[in-house]
């Protein structure tokens, strides 16, 4: 039960299927690309490109999993793939391909699923927004970007589509760019997600360096294949860690970042900024998710060379810190006001618990969480999404109230996700996800405190969610106008996905562990025995507790009363400071201010300076060397050549001057001259041939 | 003294007055003048030769300075035109004002 | 020497002095034909009768009247305002000077090997004419174009500016 060893048979050729899955990310990319390029923005054409590429996509993704559940119970495993070459240096390449296997297939058909239930969510909530092309095609990128990172084969191509994911994110957090809170919100969420994907990067390419191929599964040549992970684990990279597990720990990073693990969280509540539908999807379902997904991919790396207890240092790392988020977000969320933020801080605090269970339980436990809290986090945001709309854009819980006469259809819905979260016992899938984690956080070897730490968190999650309930729902009216249902398109989806919210987690049941054994890759027969363990009784008793203490205490201290906005909120006043702290976000940002970006603007200074001053100086010095050399050319010019030249001109010129007197104009001066001259000579002759 | 010599002397002393005059004189028709006794000197010069010489037969001084006459008295003419025209356009037959040529 | 030379002689000599002495002008002229005519006479006691009166003809009364018209054509006849000798009259009286002592000296030293005495020659008009037309035809046509030329020319360089613009 602690380490799923994933034993597959040799894989097959990759079937017709999985040769056509590339189209699942690249037909949601090319619509993207589509309404992009569109002329003039139109709305139905873009969203009808935007639901129709992805429910394409569902559509396949379907087929695919249906190939894969088929090989399943078949006994046989399918993990095929499809890879080629991408960059051929020399002799050496950068392969790139895609893979499809019960993870990737499950994942794909999650995402599909109820990203098309947010599109079409999407096309009521932002009916009233001018940008409405805009957003679908930001979306319609996401998931193709999404679905890129689920079935890719190669750690550069999840990258890739990582980083567009990314970027989309970005995008769409500030959607309203014109807001600055939003454009903040968008460079935050970018810049440490950022921070989380350079330690990615760098055990990708440790990585590659080290196995010489970036695919995963390559009929035994890949990366997480025995062969190399057998050569990773005979490398010690320091700190009493195999390379195995180094790059494990740097993959985490970039996980952490985007998975908003503690101290990266800091990005996830602000993205609340986005429109609600982009919350829904993006932060809730999917992207956030992605971190998650990529822990249970690189999985056999960090599970490679199991040591103490059982399990290894890099996954011992991820169930610490998976802990510590849980908790820490849920004591954030009790002090917030905002709807969103709530939810936001209940995502981090999920994230968390998908983490926790990713290192104490193995991959189908954090994944299998990952697909509850998708479909039940949904609907709690489209729920949100559709108070916030019925409130006329009102966010802030103080100012609603007794919403469940006005918008029965929102309450219900929300309601079932509220207790799907709580992780209420038997009906609601949460509890079988959440409950799967406890189970394997007490079976831990190592120690228990990340158990007491979970069941902590539960606690806390089940009363920041009922005290955010009772704000919102019950009690009295507190707004200005009043609150209506919101349109069918919208309330729709809300139902599909309670739906499966209540029904997913049939799925896990102890009692036929189908997820599991999908992942695993054995069989599973319903056993009904099962319910009857008394260690799974005892699990169930501790869960009824935990729900019981934390729904019971927050509607003791909130349920049907309605404090008005101004008031001090109940805790406030029993617990003063506990309450300003939690209000204020544990003080993280803060912190972060202090450290990491005065630190920043102080590089940033030091830069300038050294870029006016020194580099500057340097082009200046030259600058006037030049200048200088120039003038003494000038100079040089001007007095020497020209001087000497113009003085040679003047002698001329003066001793021209003085020759010209000879001619006097004068007629007389020349006779005189004449007869002197012929008197000379005369005499010269006479004389010289007398004597 | 032979009447040769005696006939050069005066040539001479002819000659050298002509050339005084000519080198002093500030009216250009003087000067003109100083040049005509000049030439009349050495017309003496040629008779005297001619007759005192080896073949006075052979004319050839007389005919030299018969020629001379003739060139003088037409150098005469354009020189006297000359300062004629000049003295149109200057109103003066001073040479010392006459240095236009000046370099 | 007979007394007719040296008297000849003063005559030719003080003639041309006062030629180039003379304040007035018209009296330079004049003066200037008292020695053209002492050269005549000169020539003509030296038996070159011919070149005598051609002297005569030519220079007295020919261009000694062109001289004349000239001076009274410029002005020249009036009293004139200003010295007549120039400022710097030594340096030609000089260069006068020194051209006569060289000729002198010449003509004083050089030793003739010529007959003290010689006889009269016998020629005659017909001998020049003939000598004009059969040994010095060349020059005789050369002074001929030369007259023509000189002739055209002084009436062109002395014609009014007026007659010749038109």
């Amino acid at each position: 039960m602690m380490q799923e060893g994933i034993a597959f048979t040799p894989q097959l050729a990759a079937s017709g299927v999985t040769r056509i899955l590339w189209l699942v990310p690249a037909v949601p990319m090319v619509a993207a690309g589509m309404i992009a390029l569109m002329k003039q923005p139109r709305r139905k054409p873009a969203a009808a490109l935007a639901i129709g590429s992805l429910a394409f996509s569902l559509l396949v993704a379907l087929t695919a999993f249906a190939h894969v559940v088929t090989g399943w119970a078949h006994g046989q495993a399918v993990r095929e793939t499809v890879n080629f070459t991408w960059m051929q240096v020399g002799t050496s390449g950068v392969d790139l391909g895609w893979v499809l296997d019960p993870l990737s297939a499950i994942m794909m058909v999650m995402v599909c699923f109820v990203g098309l239930l947010i599109f079409i969510y999407s096309v009521g909530y932002m009916a009233h927004d001018e940008n409405f092309t805009r957003y679908f095609c930001f979306v319609a990128l996401f998931a193709g970007a999404m679905l890129g990172v689920v079935i890719s084969n190669s750690l550069l191509l999840l990258f890739m589509c990582w980083e567009i994911v990314g970027l989309t994110s970005y995008l769409l957090i500030g959607f309203w760019y014109q807001k600055p809170s939003a454009a903040a919100a968008a460079k935050k969420a970018f810049i440490t997600t950022r921070v989380g994907d350079i330690f990615f990067l760098l055990g990708m390419v440790w990585l590659f360096a080290q196995t010489g191929t970036t695919l995963f599964y390559n009929h035994g040549g890949g990366s997480l294949e025995p062969l190399a992970l057998v050569s990773l684990l005979t490398q010690h990279a320091g700190l009493g860690l195999t390379a195995a597990g180094a790059i494990g720990l740097l993959i985490f990073c970039g996980a952490a970042g985007k998975s908003g693990q503690v101290p990266l969280h800091v990005w996830l509540p602000d993205a609340m900024e986005g429109p609600t539908p982009v919350s829904a999807l993006i932060h809730a379902a999917t992207m956030v998710a992605a971190g998650v997904y990529l822990v249970a991919r690189v999985y056999p790396l960090m599970s490679a060379g199991a040591l103490t207890g059982g399990t290894t240092t890099a996954l011992i790392v991820v169930t610490w810190v998976g802990s510590i988020t849980a908790v820490f977000a849920a004591l954030i969320a009790i002090g917030q006001n905002d709807i969103k933020r709530i939810l936001a801080y209940s995502t981090v605090s999920q994230l968390g618990y998908m983490m926790a269970g990713l290192g104490l339980g193995g991959v189908a436990i954090g994944m299998f969480h990952l697909i509850t809290h998708a479909f039940f986090k949904a609907l709690l945001f489209m729920g949100a999404g559709s108070v916030i709309h019925g409130c006329h854009e009102e966010q802030d819980v103080r100012k609603m109230g007794g919403l469940k006469a006005d918008m029965p259809l929102t309450f219900v819905t929300y309601a079932v996700g509220m207790l799907a979260l709580c992780g209420v016992p038997i009906f609601f899938s949460g509890f079988w996800s959440k409950d799967a984690i406890l189970e394997s956080a007490h079976g831990w070897a190592l120690s228990q405190v990340p158990y007491w730490l979970l069941v902590f968190g539960a606690v806390l999650t089940a009363f920041y969610m009922t005290r955010q309930v009772s704000y919102v729902f019950f009690g009295t009216w507190r707004g200005h106008k009043t609150a209506h249902e919101s349109p069918a398109v919208m309330t729709i989806p809300l139902a599909i996905l309670a739906f499966f919210a209540i029904t997913l987690g049939i799925l896990g049941t102890p009692a036929w562990p189908w997820f599991r054994a999908f992942l695993g890759n054995h069989a599973a027969g319903v056993e009904w025995h099962a319910f009857l363990e008394p260690s799974w009784l005892l699990l169930l008793l501790s869960s009824c507790v935990i729900v019981t203490l934390g729904i019971g205490a927050a509607w003791w201290l909130y349920g049907n009363k309605s404090p008005a906005a101004e008031e001090p909120d109940a805790l406030e006043k029993a617990v003063p400071w506990v309450w300003a702290a939690l209000r204020d976000r544990l003080y993280v940002d803060e912190l972060y201010g202090v450290t990491v970006i005065a630190f920043y603007k102080w590089w940033a200074r030091v830069s300038d300076w050294l870029d006016r001053r020194v580099w500057g100086g340097i082009v200046a010095t030259v600058m006037w060397t030049f200048r200088g050399w120039a003038q003494l050319n000038r100079l040089m010019d001007m007095y020497w050549v020209d001087g000497t030249f113009d003085k040679g001109c003047e002698e001329l010129a003066t001793s021209g001057g003085l020759l010209a007197r000879v001619q006097t104009g004068r007629v007389r001066t020349y006779l005189r001259i004449l007869a002197l001259a012929v008197v000379v000579l005369a005499a010269i002759l006479i004389w010289s041939s007398r004597g | 003294m032979t009447p040769l010599v005696a006939h050069l002397l005066v040539a001479a002393l002819v000659f050298a007055i002509g050339l005084g005059g000519a080198l002093t004189r500030r009216n250009a028709i003087l000067v003109l003048i100083g040049i005509e006794l000049m030439l009349n000197a050495a017309n003496l010069n040629l008779i005297a030769f001619w007759r005192y010489g080896p073949h006075p037969e052979a004319l050839t001084g007389m005919m030299f300075a018969i020629f001379s006459i003739a060139v003088a008295a037409a150098e005469a003419a354009v020189g006297l035109g000359l300062v004629i025209h000049i003295y149109r356009h200057t109103h003066t037959t001073d040479l010392d004002e006459m240095n236009r040529m000046k370099g | 020497m007979s007394v007719v030379f040296y008297l000849l002689s003063a005559l030719t000599v003080g003639g041309a002095l006062a030629a180039v002495l003379m304040k007035n002008t018209v009296h330079c002229v004049l003066a200037l034909t008292v020695a053209f005519a002492g050269l005549a006479l000169l020539f003509l006691g030296l038996d070159a009768q011919f070149a005598g009166f051609a002297q005569i003809m030519v220079y007295i009364g020919a261009v000694a009247i062109l001289v004349v018209f000239a001076i009274l054509m410029t002005k020249g006849s009036e009293t004139p305002t200003e010295p007549v000798h120039s400022g710097s009259w030594y340096v030609g009286l000089a260069i006068a000077a020194g051209v006569f002592a060289v000729l002198g000296s010449v003509i004083l030293d050089s030793v003739w090997g010529l007959p003290n005495e010689t006889a009269v020659p016998a020629v005659t008009v017909r001998d020049i004419g003939n000598a004009l037309v059969g040994r010095y035809v060349l020059p005789l046509e050369v002074v001929a174009l030369l007259l023509t030329a000189a002739l055209i020319g002084a009436v062109i360089v002395a014609m009014h500016e007026k007659a010749r613009s038109k």
